[in-house]
């Protein structure tokens, strides 16, 4: 299986759901595609089957308004069907709206204001330690959203607790809504950052690229004693060039000309994974 | 006819204020496009913060600012204004007296389909039950504009909520407001309609329809609800049969909360709360949100005649 072009058909489902949708946030659901790909195919055990048990892995979409790209995953994954997803999407009267809502099959916990999921991160895997479960949790965060203090509350409990069953990773796509996150708010240093709250640091270089990504997950599982934070460093639009890098595609919703430009593209590139 | 987003106001007002005031600061949460303070922060990038994605540190850092003279307009969605920077809000603005303009934006159900962590329908509630501390819903450019000219002169911290999209006019330029006054812009004899922000057009709205079919509905704008014109409330609803509220809230504790306590008190009243439910509501636009629950002018008015049927 080729996960990296796998994920560009669910960013063809996405593109699809923000075009008839009239809203989303295609950016960063862009950056973080092969994050969920590679977590839901193959690394995470959560399935339709085990979904509300009590030993599967647990998974939070912190940067909640990339659910777009959930929404595309958990539908590959056989949650629910993808054409439910593109016909209520943001429709009158829908579950399937634009943040992580519990109403909706393989959902954990409600969302959509930044800096909230790694603490609830922090008490799943405390929980998982308490009842000796072997399940793993896993978090994605954006990189504007480490400025919330939440975050970092989080992060020193999560290492007081040696919570090694607990895998953080960032999208480090470099762009907030207002533009750059160095001139938003700067974060140089990151990796610094983390490991002086006393977590495991990877670097991955190509966050687009689910190898690389995969390889990282199989590292953070061997790590004991510290939690695991992963900077992906990825590229925010990710697919095509109309969007990629540009601050102002956080939230835009494509014109039919953009959207024919972009879903060709996805398709060019797609095939360029085989090469 | 105009529609004009009451954002793009107060940032016009700002920036012609900030040419004479070098204190006046903005700040924002990585919401300068939003709140539409891009251009403020192009114009006056000296006195412009960005803090990041971090409400609690914005509305500390406001609280600094304004403790040593500056004056700061605090300008973030009103979901996490209000309830992530609570105790900001309560302690370094409120308590402490300082001189914080909370400016929060989108507020009610303007985000529609993105959800409740989105939605701003407590915030009221919340904030109110704050000592030391105002509160706004202007209703359209002209009265943003004379409320924001106005909370430049007043050095008490408030809380001013505003929609996200753009809202008809309901005065016209040159109208006189006054401090802390609702607005009587229409007299009745049957019933009086109590509103602020942007249930103000649809109860207007409805008032003109109900006068169609014979009823006579007086509508009150109680843009100032802290301090609320508790006057103009006794005034309105003592020469009607009952009275309505409407407000974009929960049903507890807000305009409905406030006009019933007053009118309990001083000028005993049927009072009809229109309002969004105690449950999570249902996704759509605001306008489809409105509709669904009656706060619409039809759905005002469909409520009304009940009410009248009813007494
Ligand atoms: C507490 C909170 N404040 C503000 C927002 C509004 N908001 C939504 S997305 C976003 C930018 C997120 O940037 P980043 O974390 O870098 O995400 P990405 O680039 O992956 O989209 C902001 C400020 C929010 N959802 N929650
Ligand atoms: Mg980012």
């Amino acid at each position: 299986m080729n996960y990296n072009a796998f994920s560009y058909d669910l960013r063809k489902d996405v593109a699809d759901m923000i075009y008839s949708g009239k809203g989303g946030h295609i950016g960063g659901d862009m950056s973080v595609m092969e994050i969920l790909v590679t977590l839901y195919f193959r690394v995470m055990n959560i399935s339709p089957d085990n979904f509300g048990s009590t030993d599967h892995d647990r998974f939070i979409l912190s940067k909640g308004h990339c659910i777009e790209a959930l929404y595309a995953v958990l539908a590959a994954k056989g949650f629910f069907p993808i054409d439910e997803v593109k016909k209520n999407y943001l429709r009158f009267g829908t579950e399937f709206i634009g943040h992580p809502n519990v109403k909706i099959p393989g959902i954990e916990i409600n969302g959509g204001s930044l800096g909230h999921g790694l603490s609830v991160a922090v008490g799943m895997a405390l929980a998982a330690k308490m009842n000796g479960s072997g399940s793993r949790v896993y978090v994605v965060m954006g990189d504007g959203e480490l400025a919330e203090g939440q975050v970092w509350e989080a992060a020193m409990a999560a290492s007081h607790y040696h919570l090694d069953n607990l895998c953080a990773v960032i999208d480090r796509n470099r762009l907030q809504i207002s533009g750059s996150t160095e001139e938003v708010m700067h974060q140089e240093n990151i990796a610094r950052r983390w490991s002086s709250f006393g977590w495991r640091v990877i670097d991955v270089e190509n966050g687009n690229d689910s190898d690389s990504l995969y390889r990282a997950f199989m590292r953070a599982k061997n790590n004991r004693f510290r939690p695991t934070v992963i900077i992906a460093e990825t590229v925010k639009g990710y697919g095509s060039k109309i969007m990629e890098n540009k601050a102002d595609w956080h939230h835009r919703v494509p014109t039919e000309k953009e959207y024919r430009e972009m879903i060709s593209e996805f398709q060019k590139r797609k095939e360029a994974c085989w090469e | 006819m105009n529609m004009t987003a009451d954002r793009a106001v107060i940032c016009k007002t700002l920036i012609e204020r900030a040419k004479t005031d070098r204190d006046i600061v903005v700040l924002c949460s990585d919401s300068r496009g939003s709140a539409s303070m891009s251009a403020f922060a192009e114009s006056f990038p000296e006195q412009f913060i960005e803090v990041g994605i971090a409400e609690q540190n914005l509305v500390g850092i406001a609280a600094g600012l304004a403790k040593c003279g500056k004056k700061p307009f605090v300008c973030s969605p009103a979901c996490f204004l209000s309830a992530r920077s609570y105790e900001q809000i309560k302690i370094d603005c409120a308590y402490s007296g300082t001189n914080v303009k909370l400016v929060g934006i989108s507020g009610g159900v303007s985000y529609g389909a993105l959800g409740m962590s989105h939605h701003s329908l407590s915030d009221i509630a919340a904030i109110s039950a704050i000592p030391g501390i105002k509160i706004y819903l202007p209703s359209d450019r002209f009265e943003t504009e004379f409320l924001t000219n106005f909370l430049l002169e007043d050095t008490a911290p408030a809380y001013i909520r505003i929609g996200r999209n753009p809202v008809p006019d309901i005065y016209s330029a040159g109208y006189k407001f006054e401090k802390d006054k609702a607005v009587k812009l229409k007299s009745g004899s049957d019933i009086a309609i109590i509103v602020c922000g942007e249930t103000v057009k649809p109860a207007y709205d409805a008032a003109n329809l109900l006068e169609r079919e014979g009823i006579s509905a007086a509508v009150l704008d109680m843009y100032c609800l802290k301090p609320l014109d508790e006057k103009s409330l006794i005034e309105t609803a003592s020469g009607v049969k009952a009275v309505v509220t409407v407000e974009e809230h929960s049903p507890y504790g807000g305009l409905g909360s406030m006009v019933s306590a007053v009118l309990s008190k001083s000028c005993p009243k049927k009072v009809l709360s229109l309002s969004l439910p105690d449950s999570p509501v249902i996704s759509g636009s605001s306008a489809e949100i409105f509709r669904y629950y009656g706060l619409d002018a039809e759905g005002i008015k469909a409520s009304i005649i009940r009410l009248l049927e009813e007494l």
